[in-house]
């Protein structure tokens, strides 16, 4: 059995061809799903194993990135979300996808620490390759303390926390994921490394689950080696690291090949 | 109709820095309100009167405001909020569209807010001093620096800012002009106050046509001929007959010629002559197409906005990507569009605030505009902006020009398209406001210093996520076989699209079927209406009812507007009566073409009087800085260029994504090795001294590009745009004539068709009795397929230790170059390629780059060696040794002349040791040379001979080309 992917759909949502396409080369099936389908009938969302929002710029993020999407999510789905999740599902967003799970109050998936996402500190969109550390909470996906090189894209990718010891209750919650770092693997919060100056340098938040999971660069835009900025010369891993996340993602769902 | 509203204002919290803010106290001061406090920005928005508060703090809390990092303050309908005299408030005119407010609208009912249509939802902007100001100073200086009066109001927020009110439906009924009995001078009166911009001759055309009928004309008949004849949309004068004149410098006839068609003799001709089978589509639909595989073609279209980006750089810029990703999805029955480029034609940065014509913005603000434009139209569609330029030059500051252009895949048994009577006409997208009337008929007519005031209407604003549904819905309905034909609304909005989708049968429409944005529009109003965001689908009736309710989920607008029938007639209907009936003949083949007279002078052009002396660090960082060779980082770092994931080759590349590449590869599909390279070549400097040859030069850069990045030139199609001066004068239709021959020649001479093309013939400046051309411009876009991504080499260095060599030679011609501008030398013979070597150059280092031979490869372009050898060691943090002696040369050159000449169809390639012989091998007739090789350290060592010329660190030549960016 293959593991079974519900990618939603929605006006505004641009990245679901290389989503889609990761997925499936990552091994699972995948079907999609526009929002106004999935509203009448969101029991559906049940049957699959993992729910996915791709990135883009739902309704234009025309009152903030995500905003609408994550209101809808929230009056019609979010029930249904925290079943599949309760019942051993997960639930993934990139990018816009991410914005939207923490609007709609499903990531960081602890009550007490309020945060958001605003702003880049340049004040305008990076399109620049990141390197992301591997926190611990994220160890069942990839190595802890491995590099994943993701191109970051994006204008509102700053993560902000309301509260000054924020960053250690993430940390304590078991929430961060993933940090953007320097070449040396070092987390950092500096441009260009980090894009956006995000505090605590996070660019990926987990639920304490590890099952509820979002981040702002694109993993699945690393295909491999001829993706890379430098095609292969070192600096960006191995062309390898983008698949081995996804597959990471979709490990609990894939039967043992029994042939 | 509203008199009053909720007023919602959100301000970041003031711990929070405000870039915005930051920004607009440097316009304020930038024109001359130098402030002491500092200036916040914030967002708001109307809600209508008819909720009560507690539900507008639910709006608020739950839709409006960032719950961590703003602040929010309601104001009750009636009232004034506290310190309005020193806030401005920035909102749009009536009519203009409002996205933002839209997608309000439309969150409200997810809180069950019901808001009926009549009622105001508006956003605005806000900026507020934070300290002691003069009001009337902040309203004055404010409503220049932070708004664009043409589209926009500022008011004090003390005032009432009430929402727009909502315009009367007019009971507009048929109209007729009398036109039977007027004198010539009447004739070209009514095309003046009509702003049809027909000449006497049209109109005399007209006059005649409707003689015989034995009417009037209606005001719609006269709308629809004059946006069909418009130069915009049909092209008169490249498709018209031309009788060319040249002379050298003395003025002694040197050759005439006559053209019965420009463009068909030329450009067009070429491709006709080779009909290469690889070219599927060429010169007849919304976009030329070509083979990247057996069953897939790519799409390819390019496209200028310049009068709209001049008026509002970013509306103009945005539409214009928004109205050639319309033009991919117009063709054959729709390509779905996977890349996107654009190039700018700016004004000089440093040009002081005093030397601008009245009436026209400063070249930076107009650049940050398109940018921006771009960026936000480009990124919110998901299609990776991946190529493009910038060109700064003093012709361009009155008339920039923004070209944009968009790549699309299609199934090869949906390239063509055909119309059935009976299927009836759909109207999909956005609703029809009064944006752009008169888009196509502006853009044929020169700029004037009044521009920005009377011609506001013909400022259009994007709404890409419209678009985004509009390609969602027509690639879904296209896959589903649900209609039998497409095309877009541009230029002439439905007048064009009807009319043109309608030429072989007939159309039949009923103007008032068509959905508005609001009421009030007169019915030739809706007809020629350039509303972004809508095409115009030819449906066979048994899918009608798929097609509709597969919009209806995507929340697009989808409307029967009429039929298509077979009297070959365009018939218009205004709630049932005609008010328009015009034969397809005459609409479509009775334009009148006069002969037009086109001079070209040859000029005297010396040798280029080189310094002897190579400049030494000093002036490698001049060039690098100069704004031909500056990195442009910053801008493609805006885009979104790597989005669907198949950008391979990136327009930055590297290890720290520094090194700029040649042309940009990209995969549209993300299962197959197959993609395709992109690469753009443009002289205006070059063809301002000869246009033949900057024609030439900007095809041979076009091509260079895409070869260096793996394109195979044996299948490389081409795309012109032709920007140039009012054509009605001889100087300006000669050089075009130059250029179209040019065309010819090149495209003959490389084996590389011409499959689509633009042109943008009237952008000149008035101001008193001058007038001011740019100089002509030709944008050449390359386009190739290539057999395996995998193979392409990339700019940046790859290992210390391999050999450089540089392939072709370089000569001493340097009109017109990046160093001959520098040294402030005289107009000097400019470079041309050379047609007889040339193509077997780029088919020999095609198959290096195919057997695997090339490390790393770049071509030299602007700035010459020098430049070329700096960008590829950005690309890697190595650095290089080049020995200038031992560069291929024809004739002789001097060191300086062998850095930084421009001399085309010359690449700088990285080879392995080992591997030079077998790729000397490839070049047995062509010159080439080793000339250095790549170095651990990052350092860049000339040499001329066994003698150093300099040496400078990597990081030097990085700061210099980043000017500080």
């Amino acid at each position: 059995m293959k593991a079974r992917v519900l990618q939603l759909f929605a006006a505004g949502i641009n990245c679901d061809r290389e989503l889609r396409h990761m997925f499936e080369v990552a091994g699972a099936e995948v079907e999609e799903a526009h929002v106004r389908e999935l509203m009448k009938q969101p029991q559906r969302v049940l049957d699959y194993d993992l729910f996915a929002i791709p990135g883009g710029f739902t309704y234009g993020d025309d009152l903030g990135a995500g905003r609408i999407l994550a209101l809808e999510v929230e009056c019609f789905l979010l029930e249904q979300l925290q079943q599949l999740h309760a019942q051993g599902g997960s639930v993934f967003g990139v990018c816009n996808g991410f914005q939207v799970l923490v609007k709609c109050g499903l990531l960081p998936g602890v009550a007490g620490i309020p945060l958001s996402l605003t702003w880049n500190d340049t004040h305008r969109f990076e399109c620049r390759w990141s390197r992301l550390l591997v926190e611990p909470t994220l160890g069942h996906v990839l190595p802890a303390g491995s590099l994943l090189p993701a191109p970051s894209a994006h204008a509102e990718g700053k993560i902000v926390l309301a509260q000054e010891d924020g960053f250690e209750r993430l940390q304590q919650a078991g929430c961060v994921a993933l940090r953007y770092a320097d070449v040396h693997g070092t987390p950092t919060r500096a441009y260009p490394d980090c894009p956006n100056g995000s505090e605590g340098a996070i660019a990926g938040l987990v639920s304490p689950s590890g099952r509820i999971l979002g981040l702002m660069p694109h993993p699945e835009r690393n295909l491999g080696l001829q993706s890379l900025p430098d095609r292969g010369a070192g600096a960006w891993g191995t062309g390898e690291e983008g698949i081995a996340f996804y597959r990471g993602l979709l490990a609990p769902y894939q039967a043992p090949c029994t042939a | 109709m509203q008199s009053s509203a909720w007023r919602v204002e959100l301000e970041l919290d003031s711990s929070r820095p405000d870039p915005v803010g930051k920004a607009a106290l440097q316009a304020l001061a930038d024109r001359g309100l130098a402030l002491t406090s500092p200036v916040r920005s914030g967002r708001g928005f109307l809600l209508p009167a008819s909720l009560n508060r507690s539900q507008v703090e639910t709006v608020t809390r739950r839709l409006l405001a960032d719950p961590v990092t703003e602040c929010s303050r309601i104001v009750a309908p009636g009232e004034v909020p506290d310190g309005g005299a020193s806030t401005l408030v920035v909102r749009r005119l009536a009519g203009v569209a409002d996205p933002e407010a839209d997608s309000a609208r439309r969150a409200l009912a997810l809180l069950d807010l019901e808001v009926g249509a009549e009622e105001a939802v508006q956003s605005y902007r806000t900026y507020r001093v934070d300290g002691p100001v003069d009001s009337a100073d902040l309203l004055r200086v404010g409503g220049r620096a932070l708004a664009n009066p043409t589209i926009e109001r500022t008011d004090l927020a003390s005032a009432a800012v009430l929402p727009h009110p909502v315009p009367d439906d007019l009971p507009s009924s048929r109209r007729e002009v009398p036109l039977l009995e007027a004198t010539p001078e009447v004739l070209e009166q009514l095309s003046s106050t009509m702003a049809l911009a027909l000449s006497r001759a049209e109109m005399e055309a007209i006059q005649e046509f409707f003689r015989q009928a034995g009417r009037e004309p209606t005001d719609v008949e006269l709308e629809t001929l004059a946006q069909t004849w418009s130069e915009h949309c049909k092209h008169k004068t490249l498709t018209g007959p031309v009788h060319l004149v040249e002379t050298d410098a003395d003025g002694e006839i040197l050759r005439e010629r006559h053209f019965n068609n420009l463009l068909k003799e030329t450009v067009f001709a070429a491709t006709q002559k080779m009909s290469p089978e690889w070219c599927w589509s060429v010169f007849k639909d919304n976009a030329g197409v070509f083979a990247m595989t057996d069953e897939i073609g790519i799409a390819v279209k390019v496209e200028t906005h310049n009068h709209p980006s001049a008026l509002d750089p970013y509306g103009g810029a945005g539409t214009g990507i928004g109205g050639v990703i319309r033009d991919i999805l117009g063709t054959g029955l729709g390509a779905r569009p996977f890349a996107a480029t654009d190039l700018f034609c700016v004004g000089p940065e440093d040009l002081p605030r005093e030397d601008l014509p009245p009436g026209t913005m400063h070249p930076d603000r107009i650049l940050d505009g398109v940018i921006a434009g771009v960026r936000d139209y480009g990124n919110r569609m998901g299609i990776p902006t991946v190529c493009g330029g910038l060109v700064r030059h003093p012709g361009y500051v009155a008339n920039p020009l923004v070209f944009a252009g968009c790549l699309g895949e299609i199934p090869r048994s949906m390239v063509d398209k055909k119309v059935s009577p009976g299927d009836v006409i759909v109207a999909l997208g956005g609703r029809t406001g009064r944006d752009g009337i008169h888009g196509a008929t502006f853009s044929s007519e020169a700029l004037h210093q009044d521009s920005d005031t009377v011609d506001a209407a013909a400022v259009q604003i994007g709404d890409p996520i419209t678009e985004k549904k509009v390609l969602d819905v027509l690639i879904l309905a296209r896959d589903r076989g649900l209609y039998s034909a497409v095309t877009d609304c541009g230029a002439g909005g439905f007048s064009s699209a009807v009319g043109e989708m309608g030429e072989e049968c007939g159309a039949e429409v009923e103007l008032s079927a068509a959905p508005l944005k609001y009421p009030g529009l007169s019915y030739w109003e809706i007809w020629v209406s350039e509303a972004q965001e809508r095409m115009v689908l030819s449906v066979p009736p048994e899918h009608l009812d798929e097609l509709l309710d597969l919009a209806a989920t995507h929340e697009v607008g989808a409307t029967v507007i009429g039929t298509f029938r077979d009297h070959r007639r365009l018939v218009l209907k205004w709630h049932g009566e005609c008010v328009g009936d015009l034969p397809m003949d005459f609409l479509h083949g009775a334009v009148p073409q006069p002969v037009r007279r086109a001079e070209n002078q040859r000029l005297r052009l010396g040798p280029t009087p080189w310094p002897a002396a190579h400049g030494g660090a000093e002036f490698l960082y001049q060039v690098l800085a100069h704004p031909a060779c500056a990195s442009k980082e910053w801008v493609v770092r805006q885009y979104d260029h790597e989005v669907q994931g198949g950008t391979v080759m990136k327009p930055y590349q590297g290890v720290d994504g520094r090194g700029p590449g040649d042309g940009t590869v990209v995969k549209p599909r993300l299962d197959l090795p197959q993609g395709v390279a992109i690469g753009c070549g443009i002289a205006p400097a070059v063809a301002q001294l000869d246009a033949y040859a900057g024609t030439a030069l900007a095809i041979d850069e076009a091509i260079r590009n895409v070869v260096a990045a793996g394109g195979n030139p044996h299948r490389t199609a081409l795309l012109d745009n032709f920007c140039w001066g009012d054509c009605r004068k001889a100087d300006r239709l000669g050089s075009l004539s130059r250029a179209a021959e040019a065309c010819y020649d090149a495209a003959l001479a490389y084996g590389a068709p011409f499959i689509s093309g633009k042109d943008s013939l009237n952008n000149e400046y008035r101001v008193g009795d001058t007038e001011v051309a740019i100089p002509p411009t030709l944008l050449c876009t390359a386009v190739a397929p290539v057999a395996d991504t995998q193979r392409c080499p990339g700019t940046p260095l790859r290992r210390a230790g391999n050999i450089l060599i540089q392939v072709g030679a370089s000569s001493a011609a340097g009109g017109a170059s990046v160093a001959s501008e520098l040294l402030d030398l005289q107009d000097s013979a400019v470079p041309a390629p050379d047609f007889d070597t040339a193509p077997t150059l780029f088919d020999a280092l095609h198959q290096a780059i195919e057997s695997g031979l090339v490390q790393s490869c770049h071509d030299l372009s602007e700035g010459g060696l020098g430049v070329a050898a700096a960008e590829m060691a950005f690309g890697a943090g190595l650095g290089l040794r080049l020995d200038l002696a031992r560069v291929p040369v024809r004739g002789e050159l001097g060191v300086r002349a062998r850095l930084y000449s421009e001399t085309p169809t010359r690449f700088l390639v990285e080879v392995e040791p080992d591997q030079v012989e077998d790729f000397g091998a490839l070049f047995r007739t062509q010159p080439w040379a080793t000339c250095g090789e790549v170095l651990a350290e990052a350092t860049l060592v000339v040499l001329d001979g066994s003698q150093e010329c300099f040496r400078c660190s990597l990081d030097s030549l990085l700061q210099a080309n980043t000017c500080g960016r």
